[in-house]
């Protein structure tokens, strides 16, 4: 024992110790293979300065870039019945469960969070990818109904922004049923006449995308976002075919109408600040314009007097 | 008679019988004890067999090419049936069937997945794989069911909901999340009843009911054994395994309260007994049908939706 314990014991903890210098202090992007600066790339939200290529950011780095000032309040989720099915893999969901825990320091896959964007109060519900790849099961669905019920106790607007593989498969049939409870939570902030906005990050695919994610009032989409229901593995399987170019790609699913616009990290709070302010703040506000009257003389500032409604165009000779 | 692996000493008495019938037939012995006897056998053999299926078993049950289908069901318990066809937008899915018939005297709109039973039929019914036309139908026909007052039965037989690059371009994950939106939506009672597979989203995207009946061998899961088996067994061999751990069975789902009741099914399951099989369903459905026509709409979806909020909270353990 002493040889292992003396030589091979501290051999190895020297290995896996954390270093003084940061081992990564480059990153390569995934898409033009040049090497960026990882402060740099931090800096700039993970967006390659190079190419644009949107690298996933991490969920409080995201929460931070949207609310005001960076600051938000987060609500503490009801607490669920955990591995319901005592299921067990190659490992136990159990201790798959605490390694999630204890490399994310977070009890679940899901956070939820009330702030301001622009000034406007809105109550978001995000998925954390790196908690079991952000699948939904009873903690995450829970999270989605208590989100709801503050939107609308408060009155704000609710903005979810999934990044999921899709249902947790150890949490069996339970998991499927969040599809359900998901649907039910975002009907009722919508039968509230307040706004239900999604943002769909990299990626969002299966029983997330096929129930809340693609219910949103207004989809948004993070440019080459991955966003379809079936795997491409899968479907690859079934119809014996290589897919498509940017195939379920954030540009590819507005190219097909499932989303209204897919809108670059940097634009993110703009975009989300004025579509608030237009669905919620219905004015009219600021300064009215009113349309030149046809024929009509506008005065110095371009406009004309009054408000005035224009005549039809005359049909063509 | 299609026989699964685990029938087979089933099989053998059985063929064994059939010689002796053949036998008698060419010169008249009396043999009738002999068959009696083994037909005895037989079915104590059935009974032992069925009574104690692993959950690995009952998927092969559940998919058995003879198991009455959706059509079937039709036939049998549905009067005046005018099938109805279209999603208004894109095409036709036979895999999914919609119509409105008359379930004992009474007007409903029937909506099930169809497997289809000979190669040809089949192929018709994309082997009960909907796209997103099918589910688009299905939302139409709920909705106008909704209009009518007329009952939902939506009857769950399917792998799961298609995997294509078509179906994936034209928003499958839309598609199903606006199924089940519909499905909690309505005012009218809707009573699922899985018939056979209830394969993941493509299942629920139709059975997100106010009552929902399973056939004692129907199984219903988040995904299937053997896709489970390959993602977290990373072995297709796993199926088995992955059935116990998934708690797909009638029973499992019954003990987690996720389904409200289960119809037995006759001595060696409903390929044996067809008509029988799908009379007890049909006495199950005026069961819960009687009692819900006396609620008032409001109270119905509002039930429905309260049913899947509290899924998974209570009755667990």
């Amino acid at each position: 024992m002493n040889w292992l314990t003396n030589f091979v014991r501290p051999k190895i903890q020297q290995l896996v110790r954390p270093r003084e210098v940061p081992e990564n202090l480059w990153d390569k992007c995934p898409a033009c293979e040049h090497m960026i600066f990882h402060r740099e790339l931090e800096k700039n939200l993970r967006v390659c300065p190079h190419c644009g290529h949107h690298m996933r950011l991490g969920l409080k780095a995201r929460l931070e870039l949207l609310f005001d000032g960076g600051a938000y309040k987060r609500i503490e989720l009801p607490k669920v019945a955990e591995d319901p099915l005592k299921f067990k893999d190659l490992k136990t969901y159990q201790s798959r469960l605490k390694e999630a825990r204890s490399k994310t320091g977070e009890t679940d896959g899901i956070i939820v969070a009330s702030g301001q964007i622009n000034g406007q109060d809105v109550v978001v519900a995000a998925f954390d990818f790196s908690f079991m790849g952000g699948s939904m099961g009873m903690a995450v669905g829970e999270g989605l109904v208590a989100a709801a019920e503050l939107s609308v106790v408060q009155d704000s607007p609710l903005l979810v922004i999934p990044a999921s593989g899709g249902a947790r498969m150890q949490e069996g049939i339970l998991s499927l049923m969040q599809m359900a409870r998901s649907t039910v939570a975002v009907e009722r902030v919508k039968e509230h006449g307040l706004p239900y906005i999604v943002l769909l990050t990299d990626p969002t695919t299966g029983g997330v995308t096929a129930s809340f994610a693609m219910l949103g009032d207004i989809q948004i989409a993070e440019p080459g976002a991955l966003i379809g229901f079936a795997g491409a593995r899968v479907i690859e399987n079934t119809i014996r075919e290589k897919l498509p170019e940017g195939f379920q790609s954030a540009e590819y699913l507005r190219d097909h109408g499932m989303v209204d616009m897919v809108v670059r990290r940097h634009d993110l709070k703009e975009t989300l600040g004025r579509l608030l302010g237009l669905l919620r703040n219905r004015g009219p506000v600021g300064e009215v314009v009113t349309l030149p009257r046809r024929g009509a003389e506008a005065d110095s500032a371009g406009r004309s007097k009054g408000a005035e409604i224009l005549p039809p165009p005359a049909p063509d000779a | 008679m299609n026989f699964l692996d685990f029938e087979k000493p089933i099989a053998e008495l059985e063929g064994k019988i059939a010689d002796l019938r053949h036998m008698s037939d060419g010169d008249g012995i009396n043999i009738a004890e002999e068959v009696s006897r083994l037909q005895q056998k037989v079915e104590r053999r059935i009974r032992e067999t069925y009574a104690k299926l692993t959950p690995w078993q009952k998927t092969q049950v559940a998919r058995h090419p003879d198991r009455p289908h959706c059509l079937d069901y039709i036939k049998a318990l549905i009067t005046e049936f005018m099938p109805l066809a279209g999603d208004r937008s894109f095409g036709e899915d036979s895999a999914v069937i919609g119509g409105i018939g008359r379930f004992k005297g009474r007007s409903v709109m029937v909506i099930g997945l169809e497997k289809g039973h000979d190669t040809e039929s089949r192929v018709k019914h994309n082997f009960g794989m909907a796209r997103p036309e099918g589910y688009r139908k299905a939302r139409r026909l709920m909705e106008m069911a909704d209009r009518f007052g007329l009952p939902i039965l939506t009857l769950v037989d399917t792998a799961g909901a298609y995997p294509g690059v078509g179906a994936e371009e034209r928003g499958q994950a839309e598609a199903i999340a606006r199924s089940i939106e519909a499905c909690l939506r309505v005012k009218v009672p809707l009573i699922s009843v899985v018939i056979g597979e209830g394969g993941s989203g493509g299942a629920i995207a139709l059975a997100a009911g106010n009552v929902i009946v399973m056939l004692e061998h129907s199984i219903y899961s988040v995904i299937s054994p053997e896709g489970c088996a390959s993602i977290l067994w990373r072995s297709g061999d796993q199926a088995q395994s992955a059935a116990e751990a998934l708690r797909l069975t009638a029973q499992d789902l019954k003990r987690l309260n996720v389904i409200d009741e289960i119809v037995p099914e006759p001595l060696g399951g409903a390929h044996r007994s067809r008509d029988a099989a799908m009379q007890a369903v049909g006495e199950a459905i005026e069961r819960h049908l009687s009692q819900m026509v006396k609620e008032k709409p409001d109270v119905l979806r509002t039930r429905r939706r309260e049913k899947f909020l509290a899924m998974g909270r209570n009755g667990l353990e």
